[in-house]
């Protein structure tokens, strides 16, 4: 296989949430070391999405795979120790847990063969300084842009090959998202792949490759980025009304 | 009184809190990580003391006496643990996914099955152990002697108190089964294996209620009420001391343990003229000091409050009002029913099993009341029935009342007990509300079981016949049916009543029904009286169609018949429960009171309905149909 072997590939993915099908026949890939954006209305299906890929709820696909292993079969605590980072929405910050004991949950060793960098949690601590200042807090104590910097955090110190980041921005003050988007693209020039949902495609512009909109559960646009497209671009592409430009 | 007896029992109240402590803190730990309430925690404790007493001999005579008794508690601790994982990777895995009604069943089908386990491998009697040694002395203490292993144990609770919250504070294990207890699912996404930690988890918890058992070795003989009854003190003391915390645990074990010691200390006390035994009335201290502590702090001395929790399983298919066929099918049944004291010249025993069946059909529907329609499974509703049975016998009996009135008291008795406990049940929900429920049944047992003046204590209360023209047996069935089906009546108008769809609106969605305008409380108060005065009219129909009342009748064990009733027929439909109430009753008749182990196989069959209908029995069997279809 080449190089450019999709990291994730996903094919006609339909998820649900308890009796409801929520994703309809999702199709889309994410090659090693890139960022790729998930766009759409509240609703739309992107946290589904992001769950149904860490095995959170019930799915099913022609193909879900991760470097070419099967995902679909494998319990979500199995499909983490393969290299998937999740970052949730609302971040589930063990909020009885200190700093420390939140990323200490999410240590894993880094596979031998990975040539990503090591996240140790001094690494993340040279990350995210304001997180090695508060080490011994409680994650309850801590603010909205606090709580997402460690759930970032704790998803890296896992070494994961892909991080899947759902609203990294929701919540949290301007100058946090700012923080937030040079973390996010120091970790994609680091070679780690991305694939991030937001409501607002400021961030996911700034940093990503390609774009994936959906509305309501089904794929509706998808925003390439072809050598030195720029935002704005991505961002038309992105724009409701717009067919697919595959 | 003396200063000095109530110092005394106050140090003896440290050594029982130790006991209730280890038993509580196991059952909270589990909780809080499986979710799953362990119904079956009690019987754990029970197993730990029947292994001590058995291994402790052993062991002595192989490696001396204080090795073996040492060794027995210790061996009997990894054990429990050990059969613990044992029941976690057999049963519990199977069923995290379930409707937490079946998960309580499940649980509690274990108490049966370990019961009738320990009753075939121990046999009925009680069996005592060994004493300590080195321990088996005592202290002179205030002018009395206070035993050293009593001392001992008063040491151990704080000292596992201490264990515990170094495992949880400064472990990795400890870090885990903190962190599963907030978001099991986030455990998993950072790529924790949930089912080995859920089977550490539930071996730990086991282990401790084993060990908590095997140490009673010295204070008291292995028997089989053990189980029952702890777990009912349990539940007393997570309540009070809010599920998930050690701590609170520790704090309302020694609270419970104190006011029980309390009045077993004060013995007679005069007041008013009345002489009380307070040393009896441990188990309604037991029941005020919950009391006081669920109205000031309503999720107990350390807990917070749960979030709303969605539902899981299927949701409820909406309830139809019958249609003409079903109108004239129930007519039929009606029918049918009334004629069969037609047929007692050739069939005698047929009104007697009729009877039986007609008192089930209103105590399983008044339990549905609660399950379907009002999404509260009680595990104590044996209560009500009791609190009918006993008031309509006292009313026959010592006051000599007719028999309409005395079936009157019977019901007063059983809504005026439901009222009082509904208050505080229905501030709590799902697994909470299933074990203040139990706990409310395990004290009227006790209070039946004790009260030995107006109950008849063990023996119970003899000789409630009806007079005529009720006392011939299709008169007394006749009667019977006809308090049956104004009760089905009255429960089938109240669930198509604007109260009915409140009550509804509330089990669907506390939330939602609370911004509508719907007192949800309220509205479960209410029905939970209703239902409770029902129950007690099913009580009532069966102390005089028993002649008498006991205990016995009243007992958990019927509680979870009304459970197994109303499952076997189906939660979502009101004609399940008449129909799992008639085939129950059958079963008991013809099959199950036959062997001495019919609880245990009571309990094989609702872990075999769990097993093969995980989801429920009516939605197993409504995706049979679809699935044919």
């Amino acid at each position: 296989m080449s190089a450019t072997t999709p990291l994730l590939q996903i094919e006609g993915l339909n998820a649900w949430y308890g009796e409801a099908q929520i994703l309809f026949g999702l199709t889309l890939h994410i090659a090693p070391g890139e960022a790729v954006a998930l766009v759409g209305r509240n609703g739309a299906g992107k946290s589904t999405t992001m769950k149904a890929i860490i095995g959170l709820v019930r799915r099913q696909a022609r193909r879900l795979t991760l470097g070419g292993a099967d995902l679909l079969a494998l319990p979500t605590h199995a499909i983490a120790r393969l290299g998937v980072g999740y970052v949730p929405e609302d971040r589930h910050i063990f909020a009885d847990l200190t700093v420390l004991e939140n990323l200490d949950l999410g240590r894993r060793q880094r596979p031998a063969d990975m040539t990503l960098p090591d996240w140790t949690t001094d690494a993340v601590f040279d990350l995210f300084p304001q997180l090695a200042d508060m080490r011994g807090r409680l994650g309850g104590q801590m603010s909205g842009g606090e709580q997402q910097m460690l759930a970032v955090a704790r998803a890296l110190v896992g070494n994961p090959s892909l991080l899947l980041l759902d609203e990294p921005s929701e919540g949290v003050a301007p100058i946090v998202v700012e923080q937030m988007t040079r973390a996010l693209a120091r970790l994609k020039a680091g070679g780690l792949s991305l694939l991030i949902s937001e409501q607002s495609s400021d961030l996911c512009a700034a940093i990503c490759d390609r774009a994936y909109r959906i509305e309501q559960g089904e794929l509706r646009a998808h925003g390439p980025r072809t050598g030195q497209a720029s935002e704005t671009s991505l961002k038309a592409a992105l724009a409701p009304g717009n067919a697919p430009t595959r | 009184m003396s200063f000095e007896a109530l110092l005394f029992q106050a140090v003896n109240g440290f050594a029982s809190a130790s006991g209730l402590f280890l038993v509580a803190a196991g059952l909270s730990i589990i909780f809080g990580v499986t979710r799953i309430v362990n119904m079956a925690h009690g019987s754990f404790y029970m197993l730990g003391l029947y292994l001590a007493v058995t291994l402790a001999p052993l062991l002595g005579e192989a490696f001396g006496g204080a090795l073996g008794f040492w060794g027995g508690i210790l061996g009997a601790a990894l054990v429990t643990a050990a059969l613990g994982a044992l029941v976690e990777v057999v049963l519990l895995r199977r069923i995290y996914a379930a409707p937490e009604l079946y998960q309580l069943l499940a649980t509690f089908a274990l108490l049966l099955i370990i019961n009738d386990a320990a009753l075939a491998f121990w046999g009925p009697e009680d069996i005592l152990g060994p004493r300590a040694p080195g321990l088996s002395g005592s202290v002179e203490f205030l002018g009395r002697r206070l035993p050293d292993y009593d001392i001992f144990l008063a040491l151990i609770g704080p000292v596992v108190l201490v264990a515990l919250h170094m495992l949880l504070t400064r472990t990795r294990f400890g870090r885990l089964i903190r962190a599963a207890t907030q978001d099991r699912e986030m455990v998993a996404a950072l790529g924790i294996n949930e089912a080995v930690l859920f089977t550490a988890v539930f071996a730990l918890g086991t282990g401790i209620a084993g060990f908590g058992g095997a140490l009673q070795m010295a204070r008291e003989p292995a028997n089989l009420a053990l189980d029952l009854s702890v777990l009912g003190d349990a539940f007393v003391v997570v309540v009070v001391g809010g599920m998930g915390s050690i701590r609170g645990a520790y704090l309302a074990a020694l609270l419970v343990a104190e006011v029980k010691a309390l009045c077993t200390a004060l013995g007679l006390v005069e007041l008013g003229g009345f002489t009380f035994n307070m040393s009896r009335l441990t188990l309604v201290a037991e029941f005020l000091v919950m009391a006081v502590v669920l109205v000031i702090r309503p999720h107990g001395l350390f807990g917070r409050p749960q979030p709303a929790q969605a539902r899981r399983g299927e949701a409820e298919a909406p309830l139809v009002p019958l249609g003409r066929t079903g109108r004239l099918i129930a007519l039929a049944v009606l029918v049918c029913f009334a004629a069969i004291p037609l047929f007692s010249a050739v069939a005698s025993y047929a009104p007697v099993l009729a009877l039986d069946m007609v008192i089930a059909a209103l105590f399983a529907a008044s339990l549905h009341l609660l399950m379907g329609p009002g999404g509260l499974a009680s595990f104590g509703h044996a209560a009500y029935f009791g609190l009918g049975a006993y008031g309509t016998a006292y009313a026959a009996t010592v006051l000599g009342l007719p028999t309409p009135l005395a079936f009157g008291v019977g019901m007063a008795t059983a809504a005026a007990g439901a009222v009082l406990f509904g208050w505080f049940c229905v501030r709590l929900e799902g697994v909470y509300f299933a074990m203040l429920t139990l706990a409310f049944a395990q004290i009227v047992w006790s209070i039946a079981h004790q009260w030995e003046e107006v109950t008849g204590g063990s023996n119970g209360l003899f000789g409630v016949w009806p007079d005529p023209p009720f006392d011939s047996a299709s008169g007394l069935y006749l009667a019977a049916l006809g308090v049956t089906v104004l009760g089905l009546v009255l429960i089938r108008r109240l669930v198509f009543a604007p109260f009915g769809l409140a009550l509804r609106a509330g089990r669907d969605s506390r939330l939602r029904a609370e911004a509508l305008g719907i007192a949800v409380d309220r509205v479960r108060w209410l029905a939970f009286a209703i239902a409770g005065t029902l129950c007690g009219a099913a009580g009532g129909l069966f102390a005089f169609a028993k002649g008498s009342i006991s205990p016995e009748a009243i007992s958990v064990g019927r509680s979870i018949d009304g459970l197994v009733m109303v499952l076997l027929g189906g939660v979502h439909s009101l004609m399940g429960p008449l129909l799992g109430a008639g085939g129950l009753t059958l079963l008991q008749d013809m099959v199950m009171r036959e062997s001495p182990y019919w609880r245990g196989l009571l309990g094989l069959i609702i872990l075999l309905i769990v097993l093969i209908f995980p989801s429920g029995l009516a939605a197993g069997l409504r995706r049979k149909r679809g699935s044919a279809a």
